[in-house]
């Protein structure tokens, strides 16, 4: 393992975490922003290692098991009542999951 | 005398099912116990005390009726609180979900319940199974029965703590990248990670769909191989599970295991592994050859690498499947909404989710992000191949490989929270075989200044029976059944 303290190298930028906060759809304070860009730049520093690794022809694994598409009847099955369906919303109008508004 | 929360599954179902003790007499011992030390331990996160009292007395009376009972009559279940339970909330961990009542029960507990298994409790854990310490739980953290200072592992360490002083007598974990077989370690518990596509995952709250699996955390191996019997098998909610017909990893238990041959992993014992834990699990590694055809060194180089490869995975798809979190068909929604529904449904996040969790989630999307991709996400993909191939190789040779299961003991509560990165490393050991699918079961091995070491043993996919017989044979040698921790 190598020492992951006090390194410089800069990976990602303070606007590239402001970028994926927003694509992540999560509010950051500035502090968080700065420490946070701080902490993933020590954690992107380490992660680089993987470049010491020679990887060409060396083809993707999505998926660890054989996996062949499992088909099933389309035969309709009993769904739960509405009232349960909207019972963990916070908010709720009639039948349907109250959104906020957008207009 | 033995109080009835000491005992294992095996012992109160041959008990119970024989009439010698009573269902509500095993169920009222472990409630006590929970009385007596959950306020040091705080395992659990909800405990349903009726309910439990209730389906104890059905299964006394059937017994009286010389009515047929499942194989886990009388005894007492805890979940770790990612796995929805019908009715009983299920929080993982978080703000976010801390008042949600799933309307269902994930497929492993409707196969407990019909075993007659008893949900007493939803255990706690990091959010969102999140972290190797249960530290970063929004309900704090969960302390380590064998010394109240220090962590009992993570992600799952309510359901290790629970089974080690008694507050339940086995658990279900769930293991992305070592969150079974770290609090197993951690706590002294036997925790088993099965092969991807063991155990149906319809009902665990996702985390990281292509690594994940449920697995079972008891005091013994042979509870351990009874819970796996009851929970693994092919269902058709999860297309991922394989179909092996009927399941068995009790009949051939106690078998010997002399043919088989064992490899000691060289990157197991990388730079990070502590002195004591190393020595310990050599010390292990010399018991293991005298009941098997003998132990070899064996390297296995891709798997310095594995960490990285993990990390990525796991962010990536964490930041995917984390995105269903809007605040709107459940969960914590922010009172403050405005017209910009991004800003509504960020601030939602932002207040919903933990510091570790909202790491991940931006770290992932950034590792998934245009231009960005190919240098980590995909690279990571291509580590996992390599990783894979190690394996196989590895398994050819041998037929199980074993190291330690942690680079060191429980450490403080508190001490590694702070260092993000510093936390990551300790799974150094645990992420290989989630990332090649493999099953791994973390059994104890021994004790260093009174804290509990793991060690892992590792087969080929769906070889569950034959680690689960060499764990078996392991414990018999290692004479540790009467541990029992100080609660201090």
């Amino acid at each position: 393992m190598r020492n992951h303290q006090g390194t410089r190298t800069q990976h990602i930028t303070i606007k590239e975490v402001e970028h994926a906060a927003a694509l992540s759809k999560i509010e950051l304070t500035d502090e968080e922003k700065a420490e946070l860009t701080e902490q993933l730049n020590r954690v992107l520093d380490y992660f680089h290692n993987i470049d010491q690794i020679d990887l060409t022809g060396v083809p993707p694994t999505h998926h660890v098991i054989e996996l062949v598409n499992v088909f099933r009847k389309d035969s309709p099955q009993k769904t739960l009542p509405h009232s349960k369906v909207l019972s963990n919303a916070s908010k709720v109008e009639g039948s349907f999951f109250k959104a906020p508004r957008i207009v | 005398m033995t109080e009835p929360y000491e005992l294992t599954a095996s012992e109160i179902a041959r008990l119970v099912a024989s009439g010698q003790a009573m269902a509500e007499e095993c169920v009222e011992s472990v409630i006590e116990r929970i009385h007596e030390v959950e306020s040091k331990v705080h395992a659990y996160i909800t405990i349903d005390e009726e309910e439990a009292r209730r389906k104890a007395k059905q299964i006394d009376e059937r017994i009286r009726e010389k009515k047929p009972v499942g194989r886990l009559a009388g005894i007492l279940v805890a979940v770790k609180d990612n796995m929805c339970t019908q009715g009983i909330r299920t929080t993982c961990s978080s703000r976010m979900l801390e008042n949600f009542t799933p309307p269902y029960d994930a497929t492993v507990v409707e196969r407990v319940k019909r075993a007659d298994g008893i949900v007493i409790g939803k255990t706690n854990m990091d959010e969102f199974a999140m972290g190797s310490s249960t530290e970063t739980s929004h309900f704090g953290p969960t302390y380590n029965p064998w010394d109240l200072t220090r962590v009992p592992g993570g992600s799952s360490g309510g359901s290790a703590a629970a089974v080690i002083d008694g507050e339940a007598i086995v658990a279900l974990g769930s293991d992305t990248g070592g969150s079974v077989r770290c609090p197993a370690s951690f706590c002294s518990t036997v925790g088993l990670k099965p092969t991807y596509g063991l155990v149906s995952r319809y009902g665990l709250i996702a985390y990281a769909n292509s690594l994940e699996q449920i697995g079972p955390i008891t005091k013994t191996v042979e509870d351990c191989a009874v819970l796996l019997s009851v929970i693994a098998g092919n269902d058709e909610r999860d297309c991922t599970t394989a179909n092996l017909g009927i399941l068995d990893y009790l009949s051939r238990l106690h078998e010997p295991v002399s043919e088989v041959r064992v490899g000691v992993v060289r990157e197991l014992f990388g730079e990070g592994t502590q002195e004591g834990v190393s020595k310990s699990v050599w010390k292990g590694v010399d018991m293991m050859g005298e009941f098997t055809a003998g132990c070899e060194e064996v390297s296995l180089p891709s798997l310095d690498y594995s960490l990285p490869a993990y990390y990525l995975i796991a962010m990536s798809e964490a930041s995917s499947n984390l995105a269903r979190y809007d605040g709107l068909r459940y969960g914590y929604r922010s009172p403050s909404e405005s017209l910009d529904w991004a800003d509504t449904y960020s601030r939602t996040r932002k207040d919903g989710f933990g510091t570790e969790v909202k790491r991940r989630i931006i770290l992932g999307s950034f590792a998934l992000s245009a231009g960005y991709y190919d240098r980590y996400y995909l690279k990571a993909l291509q580590v996992r191949t390599l990783i894979r191939r190690d394996f196989e190789k590895a398994l050819d040779k041998f037929d199980v490989l074993v190291g330690p299961t942690m680079p060191l003991p429980p450490f403080k509560v508190g001490e590694k929270i702070k260092d993000p990165l510093g936390l990551y490393m300790c799974d150094v050991d645990t992420v290989p075989v989630n990332l090649a699918g493999l099953p791994a079961i973390s059994i104890p091995c021994g004790f260093v200044d009174a804290l509990p070491i793991g060690m892992q043993i590792i087969g080929r996919h769906f070889a569950e029976e034959l680690i689960l017989r060499v764990a078996y044979n392991f414990e018999k040698s290692c004479h540790l059944e009467h541990r029992s921790p100080p609660l201090r």
